[in-house]
């Protein structure tokens, strides 16, 4: 199992940004998330978020939700995200679980954390639980020994991005922009600034994700920041192909874009 | 207060203390409530919150908020006794509340204007807010047009069909009506779109909560604007019967008209609270909107609180007859005076709703809307329970006018 310690003093050592990948389970097919999440990896991502598809996504933009409604529809349930962690994290990536609350709430804190880390996750990363409300589920994951990643945003205060990076381990997620998920066109400016005032509370890595679509945007992501998270762009690639294997190809070609942007 | 004829005071708003039905700075009740949101929304909560926090203290504000009310929503709002309707009620004597008869039709309106005077405080320009049955997006559309704001309003596709009336009003009042076509498309699916769009402009924008459900502060808030219904109420009865009610009847979808209706009389130990969720075609046909009577503890929409909800927290997808009900969540109060006992919660079917939304109008004149029908329906049994001598308050919350494509299909006008 590669933990995201051993990721980012890699990355580190090499002078260059971690790539992150998302792809919820499920999606386009339970195996086929296994299959396009591998080809990621082999293509250069360094660590993998697996998706725990959710009713009410309402953090995410019309591709993600897409995707979601799709792995809702074959049935997904936890115990495929469990498999697809599992599977992925076999490839050598850092894997992680994102989700909403509910679901880990609904399914116990501790039985998640459990099953996750046995599965071969390293970690969550949790967009609608707050430090306020996160006491129950660190306590849960420190248990298990995985990690857990809270987000800051640009709208974030001093004071909410200190509770908010007090209760990170493994890295922070930085969201470049006010916003769902989904490719822009350009990266957000202020979201290098958020960088910054992120690292003068922590030393963890810090990721930025949210809008970034592209290999130059990439490469100017990795210049300020320890990871660039990409989902959307990945997911827009398997919706848009004519099968799995050519969507697997296609979004593999950019993640191989990508890996050379963080490389820049 | 300075303001002579004024309805409203300072306790009216924010109640009397000491019963303990506050939430804490967390926004919990109890267990229930809370922010389960993205963390890019904290500050705007929070902004929410501490303009409410000093405008409910603010003399200036309350004379503002009691002269929209007064002048412009039509309260106070009446009492109605229906002693036609009660005779099928075991002969208890019923007393409608008439928020049917505010500007607009419907109780919402109250919170509205309460909110539209916070998004002017908070210096923000544009509103949005989500609608189910269209009141509290119409309600929300008049305010907007009163007092300038560009409004934006998400509202289920099917939704949109089955109230298509309060569609077209909300557009002549010069919102925008967006149709949400994913999940259910209706009004989970409606909030959904709604908090996209306030993550995305939060910095213009103040997402008008329509009730008291979602992250804190509204909850609270909401309560507080639509507090008026149960305070007016509780006077009014006192002066029409020489004593408090028996029992206190609400709807409950989101839970607003309940929560205001009750609210007030939440100190009085010997007034029975009842609320009436939608249980559509019946419990175990499993659509219905059963919330807290059929529903687990789960986060929906920021708060924690009962949901309808599978074994893997995946919320499962509500059914009424009334668009205003068919919610999968319900306010964290709810949740709380459901736990504490303080209220009870029952489920009326589509048939029963509309068995009495026909009834008040053949017997009374009075056409409620499907929402409130629910708690006629309640009401008549809780009358058969409690015997001719008890006195039962209901709130109507809305009118049926909205309702009339419904009510053509279903009773084949």
């Amino acid at each position: 199992m590669t933990t995201l310690q051993t990721v980012f003093a890699k990355a580190k050592a090499d002078n260059r940004a971690a790539l992150v990948g998302y792809l919820p389970a499920g999606f386009p097919s339970k195996d086929g998330a296994i299959a396009a999440a591998a080809a990621l990896v082999e293509a250069g991502c360094d660590v993998i978020e697996i998706g725990l598809p959710y009713s009410d996504p309402l953090l995410d933009g019309p591709t993600i939700q897409d995707a979601v409604h799709r792995a809702l529809s074959n049935g997904t349930r936890i115990a495929d995200v469990m498999r697809t962690v599992e599977g992925v994290a076999a490839t050598g990536a850092a894997t992680l679980v994102m989700t909403y609350w509910n679901p880990i709430d609904r399914y116990g804190a501790e039985r998640f954390a459990r099953d996750l880390a046995n599965a071969g996750g390293v970690g969550t990363i949790t967009p609608d639980l707050t430090p306020e409300e996160s006491e129950p589920w660190r306590a849960a994951s420190a248990a298990a020994g995985i990690d857990t990643v809270f987000l800051v945003a640009p709208s974030s205060t001093e004071q909410r991005i200190k509770a908010v990076v007090d209760c990170c381990t493994g890295f922070v997620y930085a969201a470049s922009l006010m916003g769902v998920t989904g490719a822009r066109e350009t990266v957000n400016t202020a979201a290098e600034g958020l960088v910054a005032r992120t690292r003068a509370h922590t030393d963890l890595p810090v990721c930025l994700g949210l809008g970034v679509g592209t290999g130059a945007q990439a490469a100017e992501v990795a210049a300020y920041a320890d990871g660039v998270i990409v989902g959307s762009a990945f997911i827009r690639r398997l919706l848009d192909a004519p099968d799995e294997a050519a969507g697997r190809e296609s979004a593999a070609a950019l993640a191989r874009d990508m890996a050379k942007g963080v490389r820049r | 207060m300075a303001n002579e004829g004024s309805i409203l005071t300072a306790a009216d708003l924010v109640g009397n203390g000491p019963h303990g039905d506050d939430p804490d700075m967390h926004g919990k009740f109890g267990l229930f409530g809370g922010r389960f949101v993205p963390e890019a929304l904290i500050p705007a909560l929070d902004e929410v919150a501490a303009v409410y926090e000093k405008a409910k203290n603010d003399a200036e504000f309350l004379r503002e908020f009691d002269h929209l009310l007064r002048t412009y929503a039509g309260r106070p709002t009446t009492l109605t006794d229906v002693p036609r309707f009660g005779e099928q009620a075991g002969g208890a004597r019923l007393v409608l509340k008439r928020e049917d008869l505010t500007h607009t039709g419907a109780h919402k309106i109250n919170n509205v204007l309460g909110q539209a005077l916070i998004t002017k405080r908070l210096g923000k320009k544009r509103v949005i807010a989500e609608t189910g049955a269209g009141q509290h997006g119409v309600a929300t559309a008049t305010a907007a047009a009163l007092l300038g704001l560009e409004c934006v309003i998400y509202m289920g596709a099917v939704d949109c069909e089955r109230q298509a009336l309060n569609v077209a009003r909300m557009k002549l009042l010069g919102a925008t009506v967006v149709p949400v076509t994913n999940g259910s498309q209706t009004l989970k699916d409606a909030i959904n779109e709604a908090f996209r769009d306030w993550v995305t402009n939060v910095d213009t924008t103040h997402y008008l909560f329509g009730t008291v459900a979602g992250p804190h502060p509204f909850p609270e808030m909401v309560r507080d604007f639509a507090r008026i219904i149960g305070v007016e109420a509780r006077r009014q009865m006192l002066e029409l019967t020489g004593r408090l009610p028996d029992a206190v009847c609400a709807a409950v979808g989101g839970g607003s008209n309940a929560i205001g209706a009750f609210h007030a009389f939440i100190g009085d130990e010997g007034v029975q609270l009842h609320g009436y969720e939608a249980a559509g075609r019946g419990l175990h046909s499993g659509e219905h909107a059963l919330t807290l009577t059929a529903g687990s503890v789960g986060v929906l929409h920021g708060a924690r609180t009962y949901v309808l909800q599978d074994d893997e927290g995946q919320t499962i997808e509500s059914h009424s007859i009334s668009a205003g009900l068919d919610y999968p969540g319900v306010g964290p109060e709810h949740a709380w005076l459901k736990d504490s006992g303080r209220a009870t919660y029952h489920g009326i079917t589509d048939d029963e709703a509309m068995a009495a939304f026909s009834l008040l109008a053949r017997t009374e004149g009075i056409i409620p809307a499907i929402e409130s029908s629910h708690a006629l329906a309640g009401a008549l049994k809780l009358g058969r329970e409690l015997g001719p001598e008890a006195t039962i308050l209901v709130n109507l919350s809305g009118r049926g006018d909205k309702d009339m494509g419904t009510a053509m299909k279903y009773f084949n006008l």
